[in-house]
């Protein structure tokens, strides 16, 4: 390969002036699509963790009670009599049976049991609505990291003790230590101390969201010892919706991915990266299109001296890959070249362009996989560009070749 | 030893199956020994360079049967052509044809980098030595477009050389020359035939120079007119 590369660098550095048009075009092409590709990464990765930041992968939760088909007229009217009785939370009793099972579940990395209902908080006069949330904190951390989102005070879930949204805190004036007390529809009240305020990245959350022990939680809901719901976090978030279909044929209740809930969501984000492909492989296009152009030309070109070399003894194969190597040259330093630019105008972009809070809108930066990814492609297409005219190259005879 | 080449109803046509498909050379039968310093002469278009072309497996006969160094190259594939012609076969054109891109020096060992993929020291020791012989040894790493046509001339004449070729055929050497350079370009030709006993055919125009050959073959329309030894001079 040799006398391939030494050639071919060689008539790159001969033709200077097209060599760096196309290395131009190529390094333009390599910016645009690096460029876009990592915004359009960065732009989801943030979407999916401002999403998934205060949600489970995966939740399990009991089967809605639907009308069951055996019950008679007369049982149904009692059904209906008893309606106050469904108010009853609906919950998982045997949760502690059923985590070792979620947890062997592949792909799945964490599992945490919650008793959660509306509720009541009070203080004094004021009265608000609330989402209860009891957890075991340790393992709900692990789904969520709630410990992390504390913006005052020790993350700690012991008996008595909660953790508010700071929205709410602000509502009802209150602090780290101060108490107030949570009241439920069956009743049940208890007074905890706050130990914490946590800033769940979202007012509404902020505004309703009070964590307390998993035990409190129960014995507020009346659901002893159970669960209204099973959190998991899975490692390949992509799987999550397969994860689930896998655990709905093996037990018996709801299982929910976040690619279910978040539908919507999933769809912008495939048209995102739709819309990425289609940049990518027109940039491509372009990119082949100019390498090629000029190759023909410089294969019209360098005619005579593929006859000379042909005379000397080069074989077809090796003027083929004289021209197959000058693509592939043009193609790396050209992706060098604009992976360098990339991450110039990905510079440029969280340096001015911020939100209004005078942080960058969103964390991006290159991956090594996705320069290498389009650093590959551009030495591809490069290559590709030069099969035509490489095939061309070798295709005359040398007598005619020299013959002009 | 075996004649180093052996022609043998060689037919060459141009544009076959069209409309101008014309016969160029009708039916030659030529045979050169090694260490021959042949001249090969006729008027303008008499087939000359397409004669010399096919003997240098630069393009294909049509009919006919062509021995090198004993070997027939009909049916050959393109790559075995290929080598053959790298291994025995050393040219010189009327306009030098060197690769613009590179220097005299690697002009000269190009037939190395291109058979090995490298240039050895001892290819390049001998590319030093042949452009040295042919008086461009301050020469070495100028490009051609530095140099007089002259001097390509000699740096071609040098590479046609390299690896040792065993036949070296020349087009109108001198064609492009004035009568001072032309002659020098002839004496490191015969030099070249003396002192290593490498068999030269080359077209001329010039009466003169192709009286200074071993051996004159007429060629015309297509057909040899003449063939005859000169007689010993000098
Ligand atoms: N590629 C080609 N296609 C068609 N005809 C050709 C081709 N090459 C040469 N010819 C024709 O073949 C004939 C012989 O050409 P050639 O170049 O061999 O002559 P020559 O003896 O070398 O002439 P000159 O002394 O002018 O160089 C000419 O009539 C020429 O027009
Ligand atoms: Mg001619």
């Amino acid at each position: 390969m040799r006398f391939e590369f030494t050639v071919a660098l060689r008539f790159l550095r001969e033709g200077r002036f097209q060599s760096l048009l196309i290395i131009f075009g190529v390094a333009a092409g390599v910016a645009v699509v690096t460029y876009i590709s990592a915004l359009v990464e960065g732009l989801q990765g943030n979407t999916i963790q401002k999403t998934l930041g205060n949600q489970a992968h995966v939740v399990v939760k009991p089967r809605e009670e639907v009308a069951r088909p055996s019950l008679s007229a007369t049982d149904a009217r009692i059904a209906r009599d008893v309606q106050p009785r469904a108010q009853r939370l609906r919950s998982i009793d045997n949760w502690s049976g059923l985590l070792p099972l979620l947890e062997r579940t592949p792909n799945v990395v964490a599992a945490s049991p919650m008793a959660t209902g509306a509720a009541l908080a009070l203080r004094g006069e004021a009265s608000k609505s609330i989402a209860l949330v009891g957890v075991e904190l340790e393992r709900y951390d692990r789904i969520v990291d709630l410990s992390g989102k504390a913006v005052k005070g020790v993350p700690r879930l012991v008996a008595g003790e909660a953790m508010i949204g700071t929205e709410l805190a602000r509502d009802f004036g209150v602090d780290v230590g101060d108490r107030f007390s949570v009241q439920t529809a069956v009743g049940a009240t208890e007074v905890f101390k706050i130990a914490a305020l946590v800033d769940l990245g979202n007012r509404e959350l902020n505004r309703r969201q009070v964590y307390v022990g998993l035990r409190s939680a129960q014995s507020l809901l009346n659901v002893p010892g159970g669960a209204t719901n099973i959190d998991l976090k899975v490692a390949e978030l992509f799987e999550a919706e397969n994860t689930a279909a896998l655990l709905r044929r093996q037990v018996d209740m709801e299982v929910e991915s976040w690619m279910q809930t978040n539908a919507q969501l999933l769809s912008a984000l495939n048209a995102q990266t739709i819309s990425t492909l289609l940049i990518r492989v027109f940039t491509s296009i372009v990119v082949v299109l100019g390498i090629a152009s000029v190759l023909v030309v410089s294969v019209v070109q360098k005619r005579k001296e593929i006859g000379i070399l042909r005379a000397m003894g080069a074989t077809r194969r090796q003027m083929t890959q004289v021209f197959l190597a000058q693509g592939a040259i043009v193609g790396l330093i050209g992706s060098v070249a604009g992976t360098m630019l990339a991450n110039l105008l990905l510079w440029l972009f969280s340096t001015f362009v911020k939100g209004s809070d005078g942080q960058p809108l969103f964390v991006i930066s290159l991956s090594f996989n996705l320069a290498a990814g389009v650093a590959l492609g551009a030495t591809l297409c490069g290559i590709l560009a030069a099969v035509l005219p490489a095939l061309r190259a070798a295709r005359l005879d040398p007598a005619q070749a020299i013959r002009i | 030893m075996p004649a180093i080449i052996e022609l043998q109803g060689i037919r060459k046509s141009y544009g076959i199956g069209t409309s101008v498909e014309t016969e160029v050379l009708h039916g030659i039968d030529l045979t050169l020994q090694p260490g021959e310093f042949a001249a090969l002469i006729g008027p303008s278009g008499s087939g000359k360079s397409t004669l010399l072309n096919i003997i240098g497996l630069l393009e294909p006969m049509t009919a006919g049967d062509y021995r090198l160094g004993g070997i027939s190259v009909k049916g050959l594939a393109d790559d075995d052509i290929t080598a053959r012609r790298g291994d025995m076969l050393g040219f010189v054109f009327q306009f030098h044809h060197l690769v613009p891109a590179f220097t005299a020096l690697e002009n000269v060992v190009m037939p190395h980098l291109i058979r090995d993929g490298k240039v050895s020291d001892a290819a390049l020791r001998e590319g030093r030595a042949l452009l040295a012989k042919v008086g461009l040894a301050d020469a070495l790493h100028k490009k051609p477009a530095e140099l007089s046509g002259g001097m390509q001339q000699r740096v071609a004449i040098a590479r046609a050389l390299a690896r040792g070729s065993a036949l070296v055929l020349a087009d109108e050497p001198t064609g492009n020359l004035d009568t001072k350079s032309a002659d020098d370009v002839f004496v490191l030709l015969r030099e070249f035939n003396r002192e290593r006993g490498t068999t030269f055919l080359i077209v001329t125009h010039d009466p003169r120079l192709a009286a200074r050959c071993d051996r004159i073959i007429e060629l015309v329309d297509g057909q040899i007119a003449a063939d005859r030894p000169v007689a010993a001079q000098e």
